[in-house]
């Protein structure tokens, strides 16, 4: 079994970050169970999905307390939100890049203090390196790249399913989030 | 065998296109939208079937109730509270019974997570006598869906599915079987078992009585009632329904010796399987999403002589709130791990919020400033987007009860001196169950202001279309009889705010019924178009 919590703000691609792994698992003959948040929380409120991944069975669309090998983060605080899930050996892979919409956002470098404290903790430039791949808006894979060696799927499998993900915005869009994949993948690379 | 990745909300919506769906109807709510969203799209622009959102609940049910009676396969879906609004289709439509098979989808919402309540809808089912499943996995969710349409039919009655929502909103493969076509024949429903006279009324309802004991023997052999033995020398049982058992087969392979088990997944519940467990246990631990239903009935009033029972009328499992696969752990005595600590850390919430450049900001920003001065005044709102403004920096409304309450109240409230009594409600809330409740303030001529907010969609629940939206709006407000000279349309813009606080003070100020209609796209479908 690998436990996943994906988290970030209602609007930053949650969900296509959990479609990629949910399809590049099926296409690996893994079971997948994976809970998300639609409605409410999704105005610039705090979102999170739940992705099980298992040779076996899975029952509880909810990963249980202190039983999440990884939190993998499209903003910082958020990533926080959630440790409480990760079992103490966990890995936590995090955008540097916080997204702020209320008032009482704590110093950034106390967020990273808190998220150091995790021993396989990596946070990532997403912001940036997602400009340099040509959109802002592709935070989220850079992110995913960034988690790629982590997770038990085939970087092929991967990249096999943003560009089914984003095929009908056409070639240019499947680039950028193919290259922000590149880009997070090779950060994380380099920070090992 | 085919499998598809789907959602526990499109699980049950393919599963009634592969039994033959005609129509569906619905009205939007979380979470149980994705069901006619996902609907709306193989439906190849109705080609396919008949797919389509509804001005509410009722009406949706009482079209589906339509097809029925034309001997059609039938589907309504909606969230939990929605079926109060439905209600009365929906008890009334046990006793005419169905004819092409009728399927009712409830997706209840326990843990609040964008609801007002927690109600537990299997009590509705109870309540109309009609047989109701509860699935525990995305695969059953498919199965019992094509179950129940030919259950309806075969005992030609609604049939109940109740989802919740980390089912609703949750992703797995599913395995799809071959679809079934539609029904072929118009074969109309017998008129006097529809048409409920007093006096036909007492016969269905008698017919309804006495096919309670098919629907009792059906539940017994269900195959997704699943009994299983204990271990030897273990006393303890289990009983588990929906997603609650899915829950205890999470952990259960980690306890030492295996109790008795009964999942149950439907209503009514299977007596004799459950007999069997009490009668070999010396305590039984039941646990369900939502109220403590199957609990009571094992309870009763005098309990069981001499057997234990926990769940969450003792406190064991908490009343309120969704169930955890860690809460499961540890009623059953299993370590729970605990997680990394934040020691002294604070973590801000991040709660929802009105995104910037909405426009029901702008209309909070005016309809404040514009209330300035009065101090018996009193701002009755209603369900949708909007609602987030009674949160800082508005704080702009005072109530929010169900969908269409906002005008009711506001003259309910206006008939107790409140002055200025303003409601503000929502574009769609309006066409769901706000007209009513205007018609009723223009036949009193109450002193009130009623503000709607038109931004073109159901914006709430994920740009659905409105049913009260634009000129047609403006025309029913004149229809109903509302004085043209007061129905006032404003644009809210941050330029325009000067103006729209005069507006709306005139309103407030002029001793009659007045409508104020918001007017400006939300932001979020701008970019759709
Ligand atoms: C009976 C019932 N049905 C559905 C819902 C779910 N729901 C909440 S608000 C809303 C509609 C909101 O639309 P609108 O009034 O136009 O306001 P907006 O969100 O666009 O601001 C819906 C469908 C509900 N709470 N109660
Ligand atoms: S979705 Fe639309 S109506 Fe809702 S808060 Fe955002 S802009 Fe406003």
């Amino acid at each position: 079994m690998y436990n996943i919590i994906i988290s970030g703000v209602g609007g930053q691609g949650i969900l296509s970050i959990a479609f990629v792994i949910d399809q590049a698992a099926l296409a690996e003959g893994l079971y997948f169970l994976q809970s998300e948040v639609h409605g409410m929380s999704q105005r610039g409120g705090a979102v999170e999905s739940h992705l099980r991944l298992s040779e076996t069975e899975i029952f509880s669309p909810l990963i249980p307390q202190g039983e999440a090998d990884l939190i993998l983060s499209v903003e910082p605080l958020e990533a926080l939100r959630y440790f409480s899930f990760l079992k103490p050996e966990g890995t936590v892979i995090s955008s540097r890049t916080p997204y702020v919409n209320i008032h009482d956002y704590p110093p950034l470098e106390e967020v990273f203090k808190e998220i150091k404290k995790v021993r396989e903790s990596w946070l990532i430039e997403a912001g940036q390196l997602a400009k340099q791949a040509g959109s802002l808006r592709a935070e989220n894979m850079v992110v995913l790249g960034a988690a790629s060696r982590y997770l038990p799927l085939q970087e092929d499998n991967l990249k096999k399913f943003i560009r089914v993900l984003f095929q009908s915005n056409g070639e240019k869009v499947v680039e950028t989030n193919l290259k922000a994949f590149d880009l997070g993948r090779q950060a994380a690379e380099s920070q090992a | 065998m085919e499998k598809v990745v789907l959602l526990g909300d499109e699980a049950v919506a393919l599963g009634a296109i592969h039994s033959g769906l005609t129509a569906a109807y619905s009205y939007p709510g979380t979470p149980a939208s994705e069901i006619m969203e996902f609907l709306i799209r193989q439906s190849a622009g109705g080609k396919n079937f008949v797919a389509k959102w509804c001005v509410n609940e009722k009406v949706a049910t009482e079209e589906a109730l339509g097809v029925s009676f034309a001997g059609q396969r039938a589907m309504v879906s909606f969230k939990h509270v929605g079926l109060n609004v439905a209600a009365d289709p929906f008890i009334n439509a046990a006793i005419t019974g169905a004819n092409g098979g009728l399927v009712v989808v409830t997706a209840d919402d326990p843990g609040f997570h964008s609801s007002q309540n927690e109600q537990d809808n299997r009590f509705y089912a109870d309540f109309a006598r009609v047989l109701c499943f509860e699935p525990s996995s995305h695969q059953e969710a498919y199965d019992q869906t094509r179950e129940a349409f030919d259950l309806s039919e075969k005992f030609g009655l609604p049939v109940m599915i109740r989802l919740v929502t980390r089912l609703a909103h949750s992703r797995a493969p599913v395995v799809v079987r071959e679809a079934r076509g539609k029904n072929q024949d118009f074969k109309y429903g017998y008129g006097p078992d529809w048409t409920l006279l007093p006096a036909n009324a007492r016969r269905r309802y008698q017919d309804l009585l006495r096919r309670q004991k098919d629907l009792q023997a059906y539940a017994e052999e269900c195959r997704f009632n699943e009994f299983s033995a204990a271990d030897q020398g273990q006393r303890l049982g289990v009983v588990a329904s929906g997603l609650a058992a899915s829950y205890f087969r999470e952990v259960a392979n980690r306890l030492e010796a295996k109790p008795a088990f009964l999942k149950i997944s439907t209503y009514p519940f299977p007596q004799k399987k459950l007999l069997e467990l009490i009668d070999r246990v010396d305590e039984i631990l039941v646990i369900e999403e939502g109220y403590p239903f199957i609990e009571r009935f094992i309870r009763g009033v005098a309990g069981l002589p001499g057997k234990v029972i926990r769940g969450k009328m003792d406190g064991t499992l908490p009343a309120s709130g969704e169930l955890r696969p860690e809460i499961v752990a540890r009623v059953l005595g299993l370590p729970v791990r605990n997680g990394v600590s934040l020691g002294d850390f604070k973590l801000p919430a991040r709660p929802p919020q009105l995104c910037p450049g909405c426009p029901h900001s702008d209309t909070f920003k005016a309809l404040n400033e514009a209330l300035q001065g009065y101090e018996r005044g009193n701002v009755f709102s209603d369900i949708g987007c909007y609602t987030l403004g009674a949160l800082p920096p508005y704080r702009a409304i005072q109530s929010c009860v169900c969908m269409g309450a906002s005008i009711s109240m506001a003259k309910g409230g206006a008939e107790a001196g409140v002055y200025p009594s303003v409601a503000v409600i929502g574009d769609s809330t309006f066409a769901h169950s706000g007209i009513t409740p205007l018609l009723d303030a223009v036949y009193s001529q109450t002193d009130m202001t009623v503000v709607i907010l038109d931004n073109s969609t159901v914006a709430m629940t994920g740009a659905q279309p409105s049913f009260g939206t634009g000129e047609p709006l403006d025309k029913m407000l004149v229809g109903l009889g509302v004085s043209p000279e007061h129905i006032r349309v404003i644009i809210p813009l941050p330029r325009n705010h000067q103006l729209n606080v005069g507006i709306i003070k005139e309103e407030l100020a002029y001793h009659g019924l007045s409508v104020i209609i918001a007017r400006r796209e939300c932001i979020q479908i701008l970019g759709n178009k």
